[in-house]
């Protein structure tokens, strides 16, 4: 009889939590969505089960683009629950504070072309922080956590996700994120060739649009 | 007051308060005076609101001096809101700073508004190093301190949650009245809501959009298919469930183990029982800032003047022009280590 494999809290994150679980032989990952208590059951049961089924989809519109994303075994939605592939590797968040500039401007512009096919595809990610990428030893980048994702092909949505990636360099690696996220720019124009120039005046102008932003004294 | 106790004045004019308050350097708020600009329609009108302001100044500033029982020679200090805010407005307060120093002359500090609702915050409550909400009329962001400064961690894309709920709360013919902002009125309206009226949810990595939520909201109101109560209701559901949501995702992030709810936002009951739940859950401490401190007030802008000031920091006259878009993160906070 086959034992009954302990899972491992792996992140308690705020919006799922990861379980590392041994699944028909393999390490996997269980994605789960918990009810938040603070919202109401009508409105997080909606929240919970869409982002569930929409997050497997997307990751595999992703993957089809060539955007490593993890490979889904299974998809529960009644209990908000994904089941999918392990990804060994470290966040990307602990990686690039610790590597010599010219290797960040490397995983940078790398980042920026895995986003651009993505978006080319038709996906948007919703949350692109240096969390959600895992450098696997073989020195390939994985995108996770879709949960917060659309398919959407309008300039305004992929303007948003860039907009998402520049503000969580700020946040997380204020020291070089400047620099990163120039690099992420070059990596994307290199896929999106001129579509990637009207997403970039898109961000300046969701930039504009923001409170209290230098740039906007300008704008009116 | 003791005799050589030393107190700084603050002046708070950013929006539709004028309020001046005084705090001593060992952080006692001996006095917390405003006076509130009432629109008779629509929103804030910033000149007329600093016009209210100039009026205001001098009952304001004596009823702080008074009810501190400090005469204006003990002063050690004038502060001011120097950002960020409405230009009329931020103009006025910062004329009335100006005077005073250097009338008595002593030094002036300009202090950033978000800055000072985090202090007051701190210092009622006393979180130490808080993952904090900062929700108002204007301003609708989700901080921590890292490295020398107040990092943003989320904010609104578009507008700030006071404006969406006031914005609506006027649709629906609700009136501003003195003691009773709009704010509370729905909220008074909400509590009586029983069906949840589905509206959109946006939330962008750790940012949020208000501006579709109140346009649907407001649109169904028009409609008159719905009780104003259950759309009360239905929108702060919304609203605070999407700002709730980005505040625990950096609370996650970052791992601090306090959360602080500061902003005229604040006040409401239901936002204070969201964010209460989502810190129990994570085991951190929920602080909230006291009602008399939540809304924009003199008391924030004079404690976070000796903050400043103890901390090296002064600005001296010629440097004092407001700063209409002064963001958080672009000050320093030598004073939390």
């Amino acid at each position: 009889m086959d034992k009954v494999d302990p899972q491992t809290l792996l992140k308690k994150g705020a919006e799922a939590s990861l379980f590392l679980k041994s699944w028909h032989g393999r390490k996997v990952i269980v994605k789960t969505r918990f009810p938040k208590r603070y919202r109401p059951t009508e409105l997080d049961a909606k929240i919970r089960s869409y982002r569930t089924a929409h997050e497997p989809q997307l990751m595999h519109e992703a993957k089809r683009a060539g955007v490593p994303t993890p490979t889904i075994f299974l998809v529960d939605t009644k209990n908000a629950a994904i089941t999918m592939e392990f990804v060994e590797g470290k966040q990307l968040k602990q990686v690039l504070p610790h590597i010599p500039r010219k290797e960040q401007q490397e995983l940078c512009a790398e980042i920026g072309v895995l986003i651009g096919k993505m978006h080319r595809s038709g996906v948007v990610h919703g949350d692109l922080t240096t969390s959600n990428m895992i450098l696997t030893e073989e020195g390939k980048i994985f995108l996770v956590d879709f949960g917060l994702g659309e398919k959407n092909r309008e300039v305004e949505a992929r303007g948003v996700d860039l907009h998402l990636m520049k503000r969580a360099l700020q946040s997380t690696h204020y020291q070089f994120a400047e620099d990163c996220f120039k690099h992420v720019l070059k990596g994307y124009a290199s896929v999106l060739g001129e579509d990637a120039e009207k997403v970039f005046e898109k961000i300046r102008e969701i930039e504009r649009r923001g409170r209290y932003v230098d740039e906007r004294k300008q704008a009116n | 007051m003791k005799p050589d106790e030393q107190c700084c004045l603050g002046v708070e004019s950013t929006a539709d308060d004028f309020g001046v308050g005084i705090a001593t350097f060992k952080g006692d708020i001996l006095a917390n005076a405003s006076s509130g600009y009432v629109p008779e329609e629509g929103g804030i009108h910033p000149r007329e609101a600093a016009r209210h302001h100039a009026e205001a100044a001098d009952k304001v500033l004596a009823e702080a001096l008074s009810t501190a029982g400090v005469k204006t020679k003990d002063l050690k200090l004038i502060a001011f809101a120097q950002g960020p805010g409405l230009g009329p407005c931020l103009r006025t307060g910062a004329t009335v700073a100006r005077a005073l120093a250097s009338y008595l002359d002593i030094p002036l500090v300009g202090v950033n508004h978000s800055v000072a609702h985090i202090e007051i915050g701190r210092l009622q409550t006393g979180a130490v190093d808080p993952v904090t909400l900062y929700v108002s009329g204007g301003n609708t962001l989700v901080s921590a301190f890292d490295a020398a400064r107040y990092r943003i961690f989320g904010e609104t894309l578009d507008i700030a949650l006071g404006n969406c709920l006031d914005v609506f709360a006027r649709e629906a013919g609700l009136k501003h009245k003195k003691g009773m902002p709009l704010g509370a009125a729905l909220e008074r309206l909400a509590a009586d809501g029983e069906k949840l009226v589905s509206l959109p949810y946006v939330v962008k990595g750790m940012d949020i959009s208000l501006s579709g939520l109140l346009t649907a909201a407001t649109t169904l109101l028009h409609k008159d298919e719905y009780r104003l109560e259950d759309l009360s209701y239905s929108l702060q559901e919304h609203a605070f469930a999407m700002v709730t949501e980005v505040t625990e995702r950096a609370l996650a992030h970052t791992e601090k183990h306090e959360v602080l709810l500061t902003g005229g936002v604040a006040a409401n009951k239901r936002l204070q029982e969201m964010l209460r739940s989502v810190a129990e859950e994570h085991d951190t401490k929920f602080n909230v800032v006291p009602r008399q401190f939540a809304t924009d007030n003199g008391a924030m802008i004079a404690w976070t003047g000796v903050l400043a000031y103890t901390h090296g920091l002064a600005t001296p006259v010629k440097e004092s022009f407001v700063k209409l878009r002064w963001r958080l993160d672009k000050v320093d906070v030598p004073w939390i280590k």
